[in-house]
């Protein structure tokens, strides 16, 4: 701009040399601090930060493991050994044996499979059918995001472990009905957040940008909004895991989960009730289990929440 | 303001229609038949059907859904099925109990949350709010079932201090007793409820902690305890009336596990027993008596708050035009 050489007045300007234009180092200070924000990075930065976190992560590890390899036991987890009923804790039973004399490590591990297996699918349904309400709700907008809000606040508002023991009660028993009745109970949450997250991307530049150069509706959502919305989700998932397999010991824990005799843990404590007060220890081992999976999944989503989530303070 | 009252209060009769017919519906479309209660296989073809027909059961299912609402709505809730009497004194008389169970858990947990939060909000990143952090998590983590196991196997297996099960000891019907009984189901009860307000109190005390008037007070030399209790805790209060509404829910479905595991002769285990009967009346009432509970909880919680914070009214009668 302050190049004295341009200057229209004068009439004969000499040609221009190198001198005469200031050079420009690509100063990256100068552009303004760049976030570079990669949600995994983040993540794992955010996780490895916190000992609490890594417990979680750990802990979790070591349970989808160990729900993984349980085939690999030398035990039958339903199998009838009445000689060697309430064994205490050995070298063979980690745990020892229950009233019926099966390995009582090996029912925890199949019933950490249940657990986990019902906790990820409800988990998965949930965020599916929450998420493509929301997007559609918020980003059609209008009379249709009126009603299909409506319909959400009616599913907020309804005594859902109500409904979900008397729905429990009537239908067959069994993996598929709970992970069905879970996620019909609890879409409605991630619906609301999905929405208001889709409403306000829907208003950025970017989507603009990418409307006009063509981009359908579909692709807008499918391409923009939803990898933008991933924050949120993940925090809902990771939440939702553990109200998951809560729900899902509870229930089992009313017998109206898993049916016996396979294990998951709310039903192997529905089983240790009735002798709690001679074996207390059959009762401590599945609850501990539940306890610490659904506490890890609980700090992770918070951490996740913070790692994701910028905009909320701390 | 009525405005808004009568618009919250439509929204708390359709809920209650939409659980009433939800249940209804389910239960209809369950296998097995409810006619196969009553029927014997000694009855001629035309007792059958008599039955049927008195049940309603050859009917579509609006009409019987219909039917039973009618009736409902004039509290008549048919009969049970396992004692042949009607439900709602069968009820009613077990109400009492569950109520007290869940109102002193209620107030057992706000008066431990309250303080445990506004004291980790003053001691933010101390030793003693992540104390109190982890016994929020741990709260709120923990299946209350198995909770209260573990208070089983403490104060009954091991110390026996306390009893297990029941209301009362056979023949006694003193205080003591009573409160002995209650001691375990109520703080069972009360510690998710405890962890999530213990949650909310923290958070919404920071807030309130880094307002000016806090400092003003500090300025005038207002000791730290007076600060808390004289002028956070009045503006931390509020919200909690909201979390309390949203909160029936778990108190009322809570109240049917801690009933279950520790035999408390309430509404819940009652409902327990009922759907192990499958005994279909009792299980209608149960779930309308509960939606109620929950409803009318979170129907008062909204207007209170509306009351008990100017700007919301404000904001409600802006919203209306007026």
């Amino acid at each position: 701009m302050e190049n004295k050489s341009i200057s229209a007045g004068r009439p004969a300007a000499p040609a221009l040399t190198e001198l005469d234009f200031q050079r420009i180092e690509k100063k990256e200070k100068d552009l303004g601090t760049v976030y570079r924000r990669s949600v995994w990075k983040e993540l794992l930065k955010e996780i490895g930060g916190n000992p609490m976190a890594i417990f979680a992560c750990i802990f979790l590890l070591t349970m989808i493991i160990g729900a993984l390899i349980a085939p690999f036991s030398p035990y039958d987890p339903n199998a009838i050994d009445l000689p060697n009923k309430f064994q205490p804790p050995s070298a063979q039973h980690w745990f020892g044996t229950d009233e019926f004399g099966r390995s009582y490590f090996t029912r925890a591990l199949y019933g950490g499979r249940v657990s986990l297996t019902v906790g990820f699918s409800a988990m998965l349904v949930t965020i599916c059918i929450g998420a493509v309400i929301g997007i559609f709700s918020g980003y059609i907008g209008g009379k249709l995001d009126m009603l299909l809000m409506r319909f959400t606040d009616i599913f907020l508002a309804l005594p859902s472990m109500l409904l979900m023991i008397v729905l429990n009660t009537m239908l067959k028993p069994g993996m598929t009905t709970l992970i069905m009745v879970l996620s019909l109970f609890s879409w409605a949450s991630v619906a609301r957040v999905t929405r208001a997250e889709t409403m306000s991307l829907k208003a950025r530049d970017f989507v603009a940008a990418s409307r006009n150069l063509g981009a359908g509706s579909l692709r807008v959502a499918v391409h923009h909004i939803l990898p933008n919305i991933m924050g949120p989700v993940i925090v809902a998932a990771s939440l939702g895991v553990a109200s998951a397999i809560l729900t899902e010991s509870s229930l089992s824990f009313l017998g109206l989960g898993i049916s016996i005799p396979h294990a998951s843990w709310g039903s192997m404590l529905q089983a240790a009730q009735a002798s709690i007060l001679d074996r207390p220890m059959m009762a401590v081992y599945p609850g501990a289990l539940v306890l610490l999976t659904v506490l890890s999944f609980n700090i992770l989503g918070d951490v996740l929440r913070s790692a994701l989530e910028p905009k909320i303070v701390k | 303001m009525l405005k808004y009252c009568l618009r919250k209060f439509g929204q708390l009769a359709v809920v209650m229609v939409l659980i009433s017919f939800f249940s209804f519906a389910v239960i209809y479309i369950a296998p097995g038949d409810i006619s196969s209660m009553y029927l014997s296989p000694d009855m001629t073809e035309e007792e059958q059907q008599a039955v049927i027909e008195m049940l309603g059961l050859d009917k579509s299912l609006p009409e019987q859904y219909l039917g039973w609402a009618r009736e409902a709505i004039r509290g008549n809730f048919g009969n049970s099925l396992a004692s042949k009497t009607p439900v709602w004194p069968l009820l009613a008389r077990r109400l009492p109990s569950t109520i007290l169970l869940m109102g002193v858990s209620l107030l057992a947990s706000l008066a431990l949350a309250i303080p445990l939060g506004l004291i980790a909000a003053y001691k933010k990143n101390t030793w003693v709010d992540n104390a109190v952090s982890a016994f929020a998590y741990f709260g709120m983590s923990i299946p209350s079932f198995y909770f209260g196991m573990l208070m089983i196997i403490l104060f009954t297996a091991k110390l026996h201090w306390l009893p297990s099960s029941g209301m009362h000891s056979v023949g006694v019907d003193t205080l003591p007793d009573t409160l002995a009984h209650m001691f375990m189901p109520v703080i069972t009860m009360a510690l998710s409820h405890m962890a999530s307000y213990t949650r909310y109190v923290r958070a919404n005390a920071i807030g309130q902690l880094s307002e000016e008037y806090v400092l003003a007070a500090k300025a005038r030399g207002t000791l730290p305890g007076k600060i808390l209790s004289h002028h956070v805790l009045k503006n931390t209060l509020l919200p909690i009336i909201t979390l309390l509404g949203m909160n029936m829910a778990s108190l009322v479905c809570g109240s049917f596990i801690i009933e279950s595991v520790f035999g408390w002769p309430g509404v819940g285990s009652f409902a327990m027993e009922a759907i192990g009967k499958r005994d279909y009346p009792v299980i209608m009432a149960y779930v309308m008596l509960s939606g109620a509970i929950l409803v009318v909880g979170n129907f008062t919680a909204d207007i209170l708050y509306s009351f008990a914070d100017p700007r919301i009214k404000r904001g409600i009668d802006e919203a209306h035009g007026k």
